[in-house]
């Protein structure tokens, strides 16, 4: 860096640096570096559970990587440094270079340069025509060939390829649109879940939501309005080959409408989201509900309905949790296991397949404080026994449930009855605004027409300058190609077939000497 | 015919196109070996080497042609009968045919006929790689699999792939011959400096578009109808995303002065190294990728909302896309 600089030429110094294509390279290749470790260290946004899982199996990592932002390395600070200041590198270098450009669109083709057999490519030959005769055929025959031409001074100069530079300003702003878009999203957007049982269903409404992510700048208000009901869930399995177990469709059959009055059915299958309004429901999982009824000690119903049971491998094997803390004079829950094809395999209960061919529920049982009266929240999925005390057999083994659809057990020490009912299904639905996508995509369209144009229009220029020595014509010819890709031998042969022309036209052989 | 026969009519061609393979890398094998013995500027056109060398061309067709029929055959056995790309075994065979045939269509446009030897012998040790490590038995397709994006996203991922791998090829030699001093043998008698750095540019100025094309539009466009999202920072994506930033560095490295020529081909190394990494590595490192390659009704956490909660299995393995 220079040193003798006052503060303004420090700026303009600092300016052209950063604007430098070199810069630009370096800040490419470190825009790469740093998206890497969001590949290895789970993310926030990504994986919220692994994140999760990851911060208990490293407690002492954990703060470091923290302050480092590496749980959610795209938001933070370092990596917006980087593409922020490659956006603005982007913008310096481009602003002038579309200056430049517009400038040069209206330009004439530049004057021949004195001496052209110096340039790459080269040719020449004389003949008994005229100078400004094979000037005028050149011209012709170059603008034949979609050249811009200009004769001046002895010489015809012309240039094409005058898209390539729009192709490269167009690719670099939509960069810029892109990311418009893709900022458009994160901000103004929303993502919800909720995993509904078949026969329900839910509003566009955060409060309806079993999670629910907005963007920085959404609003609640501007959400759209409409209902959608889960009326019915199919689903087909496969039971042989080497997928056997893998279910080969499924579809959820619903029925929405909007707050206008609009409303229809609508089959919900992956890769066939429901758009209603700019809001889009996707279909993302689905398991069982067990139905289950608890009636007390005292003879009251104190819970009935299904429950959602998460499934934890690929058959389906289900875990939940009952509660019923209006149960008196002991609230009871129940902890355990869903299989919806029950078999014993080395002993050990499990479930083979996951549909429901031979269904079962084993289930443990609580009784005492669930912690649900103090009317702080809880998962559902999640049994506090803090305070709770297990119900025992009088060997002193747990007491254990397994039952069938159908089956009533009634409870020791007189807490009461239960009944497995029936199963239920429920569906996971995602429910998601993405604005600016289509800008996103249009952004990417254009880069890449852009970039098109940037990578495979070829600018050429060429002169071709004929004076008159000694009663004949000596004729120079020369072509700069100035894409990067260069194509020599192309070139050589456009020259020469330009140079056959002109000679043919003449109809006069004279004496040639090429060289490319 | 049924499901079975096409299954093994399959692998029965892949090791035919294997063993052709291995005789048309013999034949270039002869070929070079006996150009060894000549200075690098005498081009032989006629006699038993040059003969070698046609030989290994129209092997290496004979195994293309053999090698696309594998793949065909693959598509046919499954039920219902689909594109060949459901898993990394069938991304392989389709990732090399692509190799071998665009050697084959740009061997006259670009005066490819030295690099016979090195492309046969990737495809042959990637395809040898992918029956021993990566064979699985065919299977039908996830659901969500089934898109007409799944395959204009991974034809289009594979032949970027295919281009970007014969410019690394190119890139490679280039930095080999850079340093070989020798004036005769192999090195001595691939083509010139420039005229390596300039193949090498022209594979990668077509393969970076296309590339762009399936990462950049295709993948996201798949990605929002099948995950709701069509940027999700998955492993998957985010290699592929720095796969592109670093051939984007690739293009802006050979129009800066000082970096065409030795920088612009490590940079373009640097990417190849991504771009298999994207492929084969992050499988075996990343848990998280949604790209699961069709594991059979893989249990995967797939929102972010589900903190604390059991992983939910998704519906139906999600679009396991193979590529980026
Ligand atoms: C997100 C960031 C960027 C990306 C992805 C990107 C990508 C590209 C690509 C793919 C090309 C190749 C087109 C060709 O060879 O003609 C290119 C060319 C070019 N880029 Fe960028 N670029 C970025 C940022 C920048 C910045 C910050 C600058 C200015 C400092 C810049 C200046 C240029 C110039 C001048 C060319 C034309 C090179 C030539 O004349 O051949 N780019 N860019």
């Amino acid at each position: 860096m220079p040193t003798d600089m006052n503060a303004r030429e420090l700026l303009r110094w600092s300016w052209r640096q950063l604007t430098s294509m070199r810069t630009a390279l370096v800040l490419l290749l470190l825009l790469a570096l740093a998206a890497i470790p969001g590949s290895v260290v789970p993310q926030e946004d990504v994986d919220a559970l692994a994140v999760s899982r990851w911060k208990n199996a490293h407690p002492d990592l954990t703060p470091v990587y923290e302050r480092l932002g590496l749980f959610s390395v795209y938001d933070s600070v370092w990596f917006s440094a980087i593409y922020i200041l490659l956006m603005i590198s982007l913008v310096g270098c481009i602003l002038p270079r579309s200056a430049v450009y517009w400038r040069a669109l209206r330009a004439r083709p530049p004057r021949a340069p004195r001496n052209l057999s110096r340039l790459p490519e080269h040719a020449s030959y004389t003949t008994g025509e005229g100078a400004d005769d094979v000037l005028a055929a050149a011209a012709r025959e170059l603008q034949r060939r979609r050249y811009r031409v200009e004769v001046r001074e002895g010489a015809v100069s012309a240039e094409k390829g005058y898209l390539r530079e729009a192709g490269n300003l167009l690719f670099h702003l939509s960069v810029l649109v892109v990311l418009v878009g893709f900022a458009m999203g994160g901000l103004f957007g929303f993502k919800a879940g909720v995993i509904v049982t078949v026969g329900n269903g839910f509003s566009n409404n955060p409060t309806q939501y079993d999670e629910f992510v907005p963007g920085s700048m959404f609003a609640a208000d501007d959400m759209d309005g409409f209902s959608v009901d889960v009326e019915d869930f199919d689903i087909t399995w496969l039971t042989e080959g080497p997928a056997k177990g893998q279910a080969r469709s499924f579809v959820s059959h619903l029925d929405w409408a909007t707050a206008d009055g609009d409303s229809g059915t609508y089959d919900l299958r992956v890769n066939h989201p429901l758009a209603i309004g700019d809001t889009e429901v996707f279909l993302i999982g689905h398991g069982y509900a067990p139905v289950v009824t608890i009636e007390d000690g005292n003879g009251d119903v104190a819970y009935s309905g299904p429950t959602i049971f998460l499934p934890t491998d690929a058959t389906f094997e289900s875990f939940g949790v009952i509660k019923a803390p209006d149960a008196r004079p002991d609230q009871v829950a129940l902890e355990g296991t869903f299989y919806p094809t029950f078999a014993l395999g080395d002993g050990f209960p499990r479930s083979v397949f996951g549909d429901a061919v031979n269904p079962l529920m084993s289930l443990f049982v609580y009784r005492g404080d669930l912690g649900l009266d103090d009317g702080g929240s809880q998962s559902v999925y999640v049994l506090d026994k803090s305070q709770a005390t297990q119900v025992m057999q009088d060997d002193g083994q747990p007491l254990r449930l397994d039952m069938r659809p159908g089956d009533s057990v009634e409870l020791p020490d007189g807490l009461g009855t239960v009944t497995f009912e029936g199963i239920q299904r429920w569906n996971k639905l995602q429910i998601s605004e993405t604005p600016g996508k289509l800008v996103a995509l249009a952004g990417v369209v254009l880069a890449l027409l852009g970039l098109l144009g940037s990578l495979f229009i070829r600018p050429r220029r060429v002169w071709v300058r004929a004076r008159e020595e000694d009663g004949a014509t000596a004729v120079d010819l020369a072509a700069l190609d100035r894409s990067s890709g260069g194509d020599p031998e192309r070139g050589a042969a456009e020259l020469a077939a330009i140079m056959d022309t002109l000679r043919a036209g003449s109809g006069d052989a004279g004496t040639s000497k090429e060289n490319s | 015919m049924t499901d079975a026969s096409w299954e093994t009519l399959s692998n029965q061609a892949v090791a035919a196109a294997g063993v052709v393979y291995f005789l048309a890398l013999m034949a270039h094998l002869v070929q070079w070996a006996s150009l060894r013995k000549l200075p690098a500027e005498e081009v032989v056109t006629e006699g038993r080497t040059a003969m070698a060398g046609r030989l290994g061309v129209l092997l290496t067709g004979v195994a293309v042609l053999v090698h696309g029929l594998a793949l065909v055959a693959r598509g046919m056995a499954a039920d219902p009968n689909r594109v060949p790309w459901g898993n990394m075994y069938e991304f392989t065979l389709s990732g090399t045919f692509v190799v071998a045939l665009l050697y084959l269509l740009l061997l006259r446009r670009f005066d490819l006929e030295w690099m016979g030897p090195l492309v046969v012998a990737l495809v042959l040790a990637l395809m040898m790689l992918a029956v021993i490590w990566l064979y699985d038995p065919v299977a039908p397709l996830t659901e969500a699999l089934y898109s007409p994006w799944l395959v204009i996203h991974v034809v289009s991922a594979v032949i970027a792939t295919g281009a970007f791998t014969l410019g690394g090829i190119c890139s490679v030699l280039y930095l080999l011959k850079e340093r070989s001093t020798k004036d005769r043998g192999y090195l001595a008698r691939v083509p010139g400096l420039t005229s390596l750095d300039r193949t090498s540019y022209r594979m990668h100025a077509f393969a970076f578009p296309v590339w762009t094309f399936a990462v950049l539009i295709t993948g996201p466009i798949w990605a929002h109808q099948a995950w709701s999202s069509y940027w999700n920072w998955d492993p998957k994506e985010v290699w592929a995303f720095i796969t592109w930033v670093v051939y984007a560095a690739y293009l802006h490295a050979r129009a800066t002065v000082g970096w065409k020529g030795r920088n612009a081909a490590y940079v373009a190394l640097v990417g190849l190294a991504t771009l298999w990494f994207n492929f084969i590595g992050i499988n075996f490192f990343s848990t998280t990728s949604q790209h699961s390659y069709a594991a059979p009704a893989s249990v995967e956490q797939r929102s972010s909302y589900d903190a604390g909660q059991v992983p939910l299995p998704v519906p139906p393995g999600p679009p396991a896309s193979p590529s980026a």
